[in-house]
């Protein structure tokens, strides 16, 4: 029965290895410019995990075929090297692999989080809630304006509570259900929730990152493809929680110039 | 004085062995709800709109006309992580097992404090019954996962169907949940430092009762933060207070009147526990499967120190990465980074483990029952799921993996099925000692193929979703992106109700066994520790009064020029070396 256990945990091990090694598994295309960070570091962690994933169950397997319900149960032997040197091993070898994982991957942390947009930016800024996303522009002005949570009235379409009567910088704000942006230009989404945590994640876009109620939050991309893609809420958020979609529409900057003016008009 | 009574017997007793048994009775109810509502979700997701006939009966409102709806697939979610993590993994590797074994393993009559014992187990059964009512309230159980983040967990009715009475209820439950760790762990670290026989020091207990004594002491530290956590989130709900609420949030078109708390700080206080939950779940396991390795290779590990360091550093780095659960969540990202080191410097004890393990079974006289094969399944579920750790350790990749099926797959493969292969290598190995009757090795090696191919055949195409990007929580995902991918899940369905006939076929085993099974010898594997001196069943004090004397190191296999291939724990024979490898 030994002998079976190796041969299904080797059989299992290759399988699962397969469809990574045939580039079966289709990662979202990516379409921002940060994106290929990400997917590097993937594949450097997949080669490396995927090693010591083969090489671990192989050894077992061996071992298992070997070893197991011995005829002649022979005399015992030691590993040779024996602990010592298999902690001194796993210490520099997982140490220094992780390590390098470590430093390496900071990169594409760094570009997102540590890196403050660029000053020509494009400022939107996104409001979750049960269970829609809302995107804001600023306008001609180049100014939001203010909220006021109180004022906010599904009904009447005032998703961000906005009060145009008394504020000027509100009045020429673009509020739209779906993100238009133009492709090769920096995005600062400036994002914040009405109620619950969401989260917004755009598989293309590589980019991830929660709705934290009474957190202002900010995420800066640039997306290089035009398309329509999916954002999704990550963050379970309530019942509709399964529902809540949105589209990132990118556009070139002609096409995006032209959507922006209808839904001026619209507003 | 053994009690005669059946009430004190049976069922209000103050004997751990009593005890361990009802924990692991409870942990057994728990888990085959727990796996039934894994299957409702399962077929709700590959047939959304097919009747699952006779669910009404669970819920009218969540399944009119037994079709299950988005929101009450949420509901059997939290439900299904709730018993799932709590009522399983806490208790079946940890208090079921630790409490039967430990006391025995160390020559000790019964706990340090048998009546806290026995409220610790009555404690828990409290908390199941608290959360198994939310079944029943019309509003259904919460549906805010197993994590039950505020603010959705903390504003009440407000946030839709189960937030609100479910909500509380769950929040009481585990409340009380944590009251009953707290109480059972103090007992087992009492008992560890203070009931160890005459020559039994610490280097010389067994693995797994380290690993219990390791896990005590994480899971003192873990509950005590997780319990002021849900007084406060359930002070948030019925009392007022705003200690995870920030002003302004608008819920209907009306601010809750709530302001000045943080959404985050449930999170941080959550995963505080969260993360070492974990390890509450998987050390006890590592414990009983060296333990039973050990058995059946006929030899000593390589080395004890080395394995009981690995776990101590496991245990103390898990408080430190908590974090890791919160990257993309809007904490500091600077603090992203601290948190991810830790992470992936815990793979360094983890591989130390691993090698140490296979290192072993080098030249070794393997022997395979059903006990053991489910301790070597427990090495290669624990390896693959650890890989998929090393991904989602890095922020950077995080953003792309965080909430998918690839999460999902990573901790059903380590928590979920690695810790209950322990539980299984734990349940063949010692049901002889328990009941006094051995089990049925057909069936049980049957079982063991069917779990360890099915439970592969479920939990790694997780991966594969999770790098497509199909995330999780979702009830439906047959949008035209994932599409393809519906065969694969239609797949992982069917393997799920396979792999769960397998478990009835465990549960049968069980039964039969603890009735029909041949009767069991003392000693039937050969065994030196302690628990395989005395009678199976062991009597109400375990060893007659007579408090064993301990001679060796716990595993003294493979002795040459000894009768046997192994001494005895207790046996004053001599042994050229003491076995303890560098
Ligand atoms: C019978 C085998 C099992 C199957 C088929 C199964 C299936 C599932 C599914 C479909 C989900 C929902 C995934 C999502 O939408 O995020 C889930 C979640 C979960 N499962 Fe399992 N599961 C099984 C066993 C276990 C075990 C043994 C554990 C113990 C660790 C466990 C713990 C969890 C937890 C903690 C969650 C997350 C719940 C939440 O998101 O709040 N499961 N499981
Ligand atoms: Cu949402
Ligand atoms: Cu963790």
């Amino acid at each position: 029965m030994g002998k079976l256990f190796a041969v299904v945990l080797v059989l299992i091990a290759i399988g699962s290895a397969i469809p990574i090694v045939m580039h079966w598994y289709p990662m979202a295309q990516d379409i921002s410019t940060h994106g290929h960070l990400i997917d590097d570091q993937m594949g450097e962690t997949m080669a490396e995990a995927g090693i010591a994933f083969l090489a671990a169950q192989f050894v077992l397997a061996f071992f298992v075929f070997r070893y197991s319900d011995r005829k002649d149960p022979g005399k015992i032997r030691t590993f040779p090297g024996g602990a010592r040197t298999m902690v001194v091993a796993a210490v520099l070898l997982v140490g220094s692999e992780v390590l390098a994982l470590g430093i390496f991957g900071q990169r594409a942390w760094a570009g997102q989080y540590f890196t403050p947009p660029g000053a020509d930016a494009m400022t939107i800024q996104t409001q979750a809630g049960q269970f829609a996303f809302y995107f804001r522009y600023p306008g001609a002005d180049g100014k939001l304006g203010q909220q006021h949570p109180d004022k906010i009235d599904e009904g009447n379409q005032n998703f961000f509570g906005l009060d145009p009567a008394n504020d000027v910088e509100s009045r020429d704000d673009v509020v739209t259900a779906e993100l238009g942006i133009p492709a090769n230009r920096e995005i600062r989404l400036l994002m914040h929730s009405k109620d619950v945590g969401h989260s917004f994640y755009v598989r293309e876009l590589r980019v991830q990152q929660d709705f934290v109620p009474g957190l202002d939050l900010m995420v800066h991309f640039t997306a290089t493809k035009p398309g329509r893609y999916e954002i999704v809420c990550t963050q379970l958020c309530g019942l509709g929680h399964y529902n809540m979609k949105a589209y990132l529409n990118v556009m070139t900057q002609e096409d995006f110039d032209a959507w922006m003016k209808q839904k001026t008009s619209e507003q | 004085m053994a009690p005669t009574g059946f009430i004190r017997k049976y069922v209000f007793s103050l004997d751990h062995k009593v005890i361990g048994l009802q924990y692991y009775g409870l942990a057994v109810v728990a888990v085959f709800i727990g796996m039934v509502l894994s299957w409702l979700m399962r077929i709700h997701l590959v047939w959304p709109n097919s009747p699952i006939p006779g669910l009404h009966l669970l819920s009218k409102n969540g399944a009119p006309g037994d079709v299950m709806t988005p929101e009450y697939y949420l509901s059997l979610l939290t439900m299904h992580g709730t018993l799932m993590v709590f009522f399983v993994l806490t208790n079946a590797p940890f208090a079921a097992f630790g409490n039967y074994f430990l006391p025995i393993q160390i020559g000790a009559e019964d706990m340090a404090f048998p009546r806290f014992n026995m409220m610790s187990f009555w404690t828990t059964f409290a908390a199941f019954c608290v959360l198994i009512a939310a079944f029943f309230i019309p509003d259904g159980p919460p549906i805010s996962g197993w994590t039950a983040y505020a603010t959705l967990s903390a504003v009440g009715g407000d946030a839709g169907p189960g937030m609100a009475y479910g909500q509380t209820l769950w929040g009481i439950s585990i409340a009380i949940f944590c009251i009953a760790s707290l109480l059972g762990s103090l007992n087992f670290i009492a008992t560890t430092l203070d009931l160890r026989t005459k020559g039994m020091s610490l280097m010389r207990m067994p693995i797994c009762t380290w690993a219990w004594f390791i896990t005590s002491c994480i899971a003192l530290l873990a509950f005590a933060v997780l319990l002021p956590a849900c007084i406060l989130l359930c002070l948030d709900r019925v009392a007022g207070t705003s200690f995870f609420i920030p002003s302004g949030l608008v819920f209907n078109d009306h601010v809750i009147p709530h302001g000045g708390g943080s959404a985050l700080l449930w999170q941080h206080l959550f995963w505080f526990f969260g993360h070492p939950e974990v390890y509450i779940a998987i050390l006890p396991a590592m414990g009983i499967v060296s333990h039973i390795l050990i058995n059946s290779m006929r030899r000593p590990l390589l080395s004890h120190r080395v394995v009981i360091g690995s776990m101590i550093s496991i245990g103390f780095l898990s408080y430190v990465v908590w974090g890791h659960h919160m990257f993309v969540s809007g904490m500091n990202p600077l603090s992203s980074l601290v948190f991810s080191f830790p992470t992936l410097i815990i793979t360094i004890p983890a591989t130390v483990l691993t090698l140490i393990w296979l290192g072993s079974l080098y030249g070794s006289r393997l022997r395979i029952n059903s006990a053991s094969l489910f301790a070597l399944g427990f090495i290669s579920m624990f390896v693959s799921g650890g890989v998929s750790g090393f991904f989602l350790a890095q922020p950077s990749i995080d953003i792309y993996l965080h909430a998918t099926y690839f999460v999902v797959g990573h901790f059903h493969l380590v928590m979920g099925v690695a810790a209950i292969f322990g539980v299984f290598a734990g349940t063949y190995f010692w049901f002889p000692k328990m009941t006094g009757h051995m089990m049925n090795e057909t069936l049980g090696k049957i079982h063991f193929w069917g779990t360890f191919i099915g439970a592969y055949c479920i939990f790694m195409p997780f991966h594969y979703l999770g790098m497509v990007g199909n995330v999780r929580r979702y009830s439906s995902f047959v949008d035209d992106f994932l599409q393809p991918y519906l065969p694969l899940h239609k797949f992982i369905t069917f393997a799920a109700l396979t792999t769960g006939a397998f478990q009835i076929l465990f549960l049968l085993n069980l039964l039969y066994s603890r009735f029909k099974g041949p009767k069991a010898p003392v000693n039937p594997w050969e065994c030196t520790s302690l628990e395989w001196t005395v009678p199976s069943p062991p009597p109400f004090d375990n060893f007659g009064g007579v408090h064993p004397v301990v001679y060796h190191d716990p595993y003294q296999y493979g002795i040459e020029g000894s009768t046997g291939d192994y001494v005895m724990q207790s046996s004053p024979e001599t042994i050229a070396v003491e076995r303890d490898e560098k």
